[in-house]
């Protein structure tokens, strides 16, 4: 049992003290969903759950906990997400503790909730299915069909930098080969690629949630937030908007570990991840890098070598 | 007086006031997510969600608005101020909360200390056509905060959805001059008493049992209390809660200037930004997320109700769906009235 084990762990980690807090996935008020969660006494480690709607990416959390000695559960792409910080020198060394859970791939709550007529009021798992449940229905609906796509793409699925693995590790096989949008999306002409982006832009509202989330979207101050220089502007205009996502986009280049967290955030269902997971398999074919993966490589784009590929320059 | 209004002339119907009116509806910008705007067929207008995700406010207070043009010809400076709206508009199909958070609105843009030209004329020129509530969501809180799923303050026309019709209620002097609409016919007394019962099913299902009684007065003790070190902490800083937000009014003037020109532009602004009161020296009062989470909840809960009365929360509940990481404002009310935080041990919050 998974969660038990994510519990034992965190208990011995804080009675040990050899973390100040744990940072999880608890209970919250709605169904279909999880919330983040700080633990700091060895009694409040029972609070920490784990299903199939621990959809967050928790390394954006650690940011916020420089100081502390922070112990955290992590599925495949969030310990990607820490090893790529890590070469970015974010953390000190000792400084984190990382819960391994080998993920079972996590449900898309918003196709969970479109594919019933009626509220959802209570959801569970039983076995391969999801039960929910409403005011006048239960349905069971196979848990495969209703997979977050990022989820469905992802090979990594076993943290490998875990300090303790909380579960056998799982093949690493991804359930379909290619991201099913960027399938769609590399069959459009130039046009069409740019039409489909600015459909899909053109709902943004800036909240900024899709940044936010992102673990690596750390800057002390971002692009679209400077003064002196300005950028860009504030204002709901359809350049604006697209400039923004297309640099967030490019700013995930090799660093982009494919959690799908920006995509799950925003309130306006953009999509948003055949944008970086393009740029993500692109990095691959060119320079056989994952982000990641290895905890020595820093990503291609962020190192200079002699020999590097420079066909590009005319 | 009540009327009725057949579903199967609503696109007609709907017609007849866009000969008039602009007008402005819920539309579907793609599946699950919807926005008020400005219609331009009748089959554009989607009643099926509850509550698109942007609020009514946009039609009264858009999220970017020019206020004025500048331009330096020559050696003469020239202004232009943005041109009052002019053709009425009537708004279809907000909820009870949408439109009390209106009200709140007012209490701000046209109130006794400040009167804002560009909310004030688009509100004068909008008709308000309420629609009952009937299937509140389980988020929804609105009998907490003073509303409630069939509350008609601030409506000028009324719609209950009994199905195959609307029944329909005539609240002010505005809304009566719609009584004449050919596509109004007389109601039976049978669809009277539907309404009233779906009134009363819909009154049970929303949750009235959010303490925001006194929350005020709580709040008051609590400017320091380490409550905050721990309710801000899964917060992400993003702008959700405070975007989508009925009552959420905070704005930001900005100057998109060229060479030569330009335009002054009011846009929403958000509390839990890092820029929201950061001060041109580089000082910023509200340095990290607990400041600006507890920014958050004072102005609706403390600062507000202190200048008008009236907390700054209608119970929508979108904060609470759409949240990244599932902050949820009815816990953090409830955890304002525990007798007894565990805050010191450090333990974390839990459902009370």
């Amino acid at each position: 049992m998974i969660q038990k084990k994510i519990r034992e762990k965190a208990k011995e980690l804080l009675e040990k003290k050899v973390v100040d807090l744990i940072v999880g996935f608890g209970e919250w008020t709605l169904p279909l969903r999880t919330t983040p969660i700080f633990i700091r006494t060895p009694e409040g480690a029972d609070h920490l759950i784990w299903n199939s709607f621990c959809e967050n990416n928790l390394a954006t959390y650690l940011h916020k906990f420089s100081h502390f000695k922070v112990g955290v559960v992590v599925k495949g792409c969030d310990a990607r997400s820490i090893t790529a910080l890590s070469l970015e020198k974010r953390f000190k060394p000792g400084q984190l503790y990382l819960i391994g859970v080998p993920c079972q791939r996590m449900v898309d709550r918003r196709r969970v909730k479109k594919a019933v007529k009626g509220e959802i009021l209570r959801a569970g798992e039983q076995g391969d299915q999801i039960i929910v449940e409403g005011e006048d229905f239960k349905t069971a609906l196979r848990r495969e069909d209703f997979l977050y796509p990022s989820c469905q793409v992802c090979i990594h699925r076993t943290p490998r930098q875990a300090n303790v693995l909380v579960g056998d590790p799982v093949e690493e096989t991804p359930m379909v080969e290619t991201h099913p949008e960027i399938k769609e999306f590399e069959k459009k002409s130039p046009e069409e690629r740019w039409d489909f982006f600015e459909k899909e832009s053109s709902r943004c509202i800036r909240c900024y949630a899709c940044r936010e989330v992102c673990p690596m979207c750390y800057c002390a101050e971002c692009f679209v937030d400077s003064s002196n220089p300005k950028w860009i502007e504030k204002s709901l205009s359809p350049s604006d908007i697209e400039f923004y996502h297309i640099v967030r986009a490019y700013h995930q280049t090799g660093r982009c570990s494919g959690c799908g967290a920006c995509e799950r955030a925003c309130p306006m269902e953009i999509r948003l991840t055949y944008l970086t997971q393009k740029l993500n398999q692109d990095v691959k074919e060119l320079f056989s890098f994952e982000t990641g993966i290895e905890a020595e490589t820093p990503p291609p784009l962020s190192t200079y070598d002699i020999e590097d590929r420079q066909e590009f320059i005319k | 007086m009540n009327l009725k209004l057949n579903k199967k002339d609503f696109k007609p119907f709907l017609q007849t006031l866009m000969d008039e009116y602009d007008l402005f509806a819920p539309v579907q910008l793609t599946e699950g997510v919807s926005v008020y705007k400005k219609i331009d067929h009748p089959g554009e207008v989607d009643l099926s969600t509850a509550n698109p995700q942007k609020p009514m406010k946009e039609v009264f207070f858009p999220q970017s608005e020019t206020m004025f043009r500048y331009e330096k010809v020559g050696e003469q400076n020239q202004v232009v101020s943005t041109e009052e709206v002019k053709r009425e508009r009537i708004i279809l199909g907000a909820r009870p909360c949408d439109i009390q958070a209106v009200s709140l609105m007012d209490e701000v843009f046209s109130g006794k200390e400040y009167t804002d030209v560009y909310y004030i004329n688009k509100r004068n020129i909008t008709t308000i056509i309420g629609m009952a509530c009937g299937h509140p969501f389980s988020t929804c809180f609105c009998s907490s905060t003073g509303g409630g799923p069939f509350l008609r303050n601030g409506s000028d026309l009324f719609f209950i959805d009994l199905g195959e019709s609307f029944l329909v209620e005539f609240l002010t002097g505005k809304g009566m001059t719609f009584q004449k609409n050919k596509f109004f016919g007389e109601a039976s007394t049978e669809e009277i008493n539907l309404a009233k019962a779906l009134e009363e099913k819909a009154l049970h299902k929303t949750d009235a049992s959010v303490p925001v009684k006194g929350i005020e007065k709580r709040l008051d003790l609590m400017a320091e209390s380490p409550f905050w070190d721990r309710v801000h902490e899964k917060c992400i800083g993003c702008r959700v809660c405070t975007y989508l937000c009925p009552t959420c009014h905070c704005f930001d003037i900005v100057d998109e200037a060229l060479t030569n020109k330009g335009q002054r532009v009011r846009n929403w602004d958000s509390c839990l930004s890092s820029l929201y009161s950061l001060e041109t020296s580089g000082h910023n009062p509200r340095p990290t997320n607990r400041e600006r989470t507890r920014q958050r909840i004072m102005h609706k809960f403390n600062y507000f109700p202190k200048n008008f009365g009236r907390i700054a929360c209608v119970g929508c509940g979108r904060c609470i769906l759409y949240c990244p990481v599932h902050f949820d404002i009815r816990q953090a009310i409830n955890w304002t009235s525990a007798k007894r935080l565990k805050l010191q041990r450090g333990e974390p919050l839990t459902n009370p």
